[in-house]
């Protein structure tokens, strides 16, 4: 399986590098293990994104998808492997290494894990004023562009996280995220907990927001909607491992039963009951 | 000597079932000790980075600044009643003891003694735990669970700066401050208990006091206050940051960062009191 996600990798490498001369991998693991105790979590993940392009790992709960992620951002280190970002090693960065490689980060959460004591306009400034050093006035003047960027007015930026609804917070979580122009952006499970209708505004908000950045997304999720939605390329990880790799249009023409079986929501199949 | 084979093979199984209850107890006790040794590794591993981010920049001004308030300012009252009604009802319980020995003249001295060196940094130190230590654990702990902790640190500002040395910094300063106040009102308790209800003179009272105390009474109480306000806060910190996914795992970061609080505190209490009077 190995060899076949590096072969497609290659060939995702080959077709953008068509498009583009100058593009290169943005994002890059190579044979990345993580160990939790006895539970092995990630055994061997190879996966390569390629610059400007939106990747979209999918896979059911527990396969590893936010240890993966989490990984990349540097917020828990592999016990084997490499991940690059850039060319970078990102587990073997510290001090300012790591600053300038978080700078490059912007990263939408799960339940949004927008700070509770700051009022919204802040939560969204916040790597503008402490990352980015930015006068606050400025920085709130950003924020609400952003805000206006996610379809939220300037009232809401006085506003406290607990005063939003779920689908305004997922909002000014990817204000957040988009706040400081990053140039790579992680969304973990974008739509979960949101009505269809909400979760299709967050998907073409998602969309537009990379577009306009020319931003490096990659995303996790096991809502197929917003895996057609947003994504260029997808990966499926499977206790462990990357099975399957390529492009969307691929994905219905994978030919591996394990990717039929989740992205038509078989009970039945190669992946057992008890661990999809 | 004849042995019957059958009891000889049961005595063997009762051997090996006992040698092998042996193990499992001594594998259980080598496991916990393994289990205290790494978590006091890791505590002090905790402790040591807390430290260092207090002395380096950048500092969070807003948060520091938040943090003296809340930790200082707003445990005046339970520290300020705490030391009040100690001060009072030792002046009371010194007054029936010391009666049989006619020794009521003594009074002054021990509330002014007792308050300095013992009652005010430890009780302020106790009550401190549960209001400030449980507060940060769970604050934090939250924080945690709600993955904010992360979301700061892809917001390129590191969370032990941001959150843990702010509150170790504020509490180590702000705890001998409170208790220099904890002081002055718990002898002044002292002072009411005597003067009003045992009819001693007020001038008496204050001047035994004043000649008495010695400058050491009172340094080794902030000195203990200090040591005490770092204790409260780091474990407040480090119950928080390493707290268990959800509501339970909040609920046990802040239930242990009190009880750890309030012990080491007892045990430091014990420690310093040595070191600076034997």
């Amino acid at each position: 399986m190995t060899a076949f996600s590096s072969k497609v990798g290659t060939g995702l490498r080959e077709e953008n590098a068509q498009s583009n001369m100058t593009t290169a991998n943005k994002i890059e693991l190579k044979n990345v293990s993580k160990s939790f105790g006895p539970k092995h979590v990630l055994r061997g993940v190879d996966l390569v994104v390629p610059k400007g392009s939106s990747m979209v790992i999918i896979g059911g709960s527990g396969t590893g998808k936010s240890v993966t992620i989490k990984c990349v951002l540097g917020l828990m280190r592999p016990d084997s492997g490499e991940i690059l970002i850039d060319g970078e090693h990102v587990e073997k960065a510290s001090g300012r290494k790591r600053d300038a490689l978080m700078k490059k980060f912007g990263m939408l959460f799960q339940g949004g894990a927008l700070f509770d004591s700051l009022p919204v306009w802040y939560n969204v400034a916040f790597g503008l004023i402490h990352g980015k050093k930015m006068d606050k006035e400025a920085a709130r003047v950003v924020a609400i562009e952003k805000l206006k960027a996610v379809g939220l007015g300037e009232k809401v930026a006085d506003l406290f996280p607990a005063e939003l609804s779920g689908g305004m917070q997922k909002r000014v979580g990817l204000a957040r995220a988009i706040a400081t122009n990053p140039e790579i952006i992680f969304f973990d499970e974008p739509t979960t907990g949101l009505d269809p209708i909400m979760a299709d505004v967050i998907n073409e908000l998602i969309v537009q927001c990379v577009k306009d950045l020319g931003a490096t997304a990659m995303s996790i999720t096991h809502d197929m909607a917003s895996v057609r939605k947003i994504a260029d390329y997808v990966a499926m990880l499977y206790e462990g491992k990357i099975i399957w790799t390529g492009p969307i249009a691929d994905l219905d023409k994978s030919g591996n039963a394990y990717v039929d079986q989740f992205i038509h929501g078989r009970a039945d199949g190669p992946i057992g009951r008890n661990t999809a | 000597m004849n042995v019957d084979p059958i009891s000889q093979k049961t005595g063997q199984m009762y051997l090996a079932r006992f040698g092998n209850q042996i193990l499992d107890l001594c594998a259980t006790i080598g496991n916990a000790v393994m289990r205290f040794f790494g978590s006091v590794g890791r505590l002090a591993e905790f402790a040591a980075r807390a430290v260092m981010h207090v002395f380096t920049p950048p500092w969070f001004g807003r948060q520091i600044g938040r943090q003296f308030i809340d930790i200082g300012y707003y445990s005046l009252a339970v520290v300020g009643l705490t030391t009040l009604f100690s001060g009072m009802v030792l002046a009371l319980q010194s007054y029936t003891g010391f009666a049989r020995f006619n020794a009521e003249g003594a009074i002054a001295n021990v509330v002014a003694l007792s308050i300095t060196r013992e009652l005010a940094p430890v009780l302020a130190g106790l009550m401190v735990a549960g209001r400030i230590g449980a507060s940060i654990a769970a604050e934090i702990g939250t924080m945690r669970v709600t993955e904010q902790i992360d979301a700061l640190t892809t917001l390129s500002v590191n969370p032990f700066k941001y959150l843990v040395a702010p509150r170790i910094l504020a509490g180590t300063i702000v705890m001998p401050v409170l208790v220099l106040i904890g002081d002055i009102i718990g002898i002044f308790g002292g002072f009411l208990v005597s003067v009003f209800r045992l009819d001693f003179n007020a001038y008496n009272y204050v001047y035994q006091t004043m000649e008495f105390l010695e400058p050491i009474d009172v340094i080794s109480g902030l000195v203990k206050a200090a040591v005490f306000g770092f204790i409260v806060t780091l474990m407040g910190c480090y119950n928080g940051y390493n707290s268990d996914r959800g509501a339970q795992g909040v609920g046990a970061a802040t239930t242990n960062a009190v009880v750890s609080a309030s012990i080491l505190i007892l045990i430091f209490n014990y420690l310093l009191t040595q070191v600076f009077f034997s």
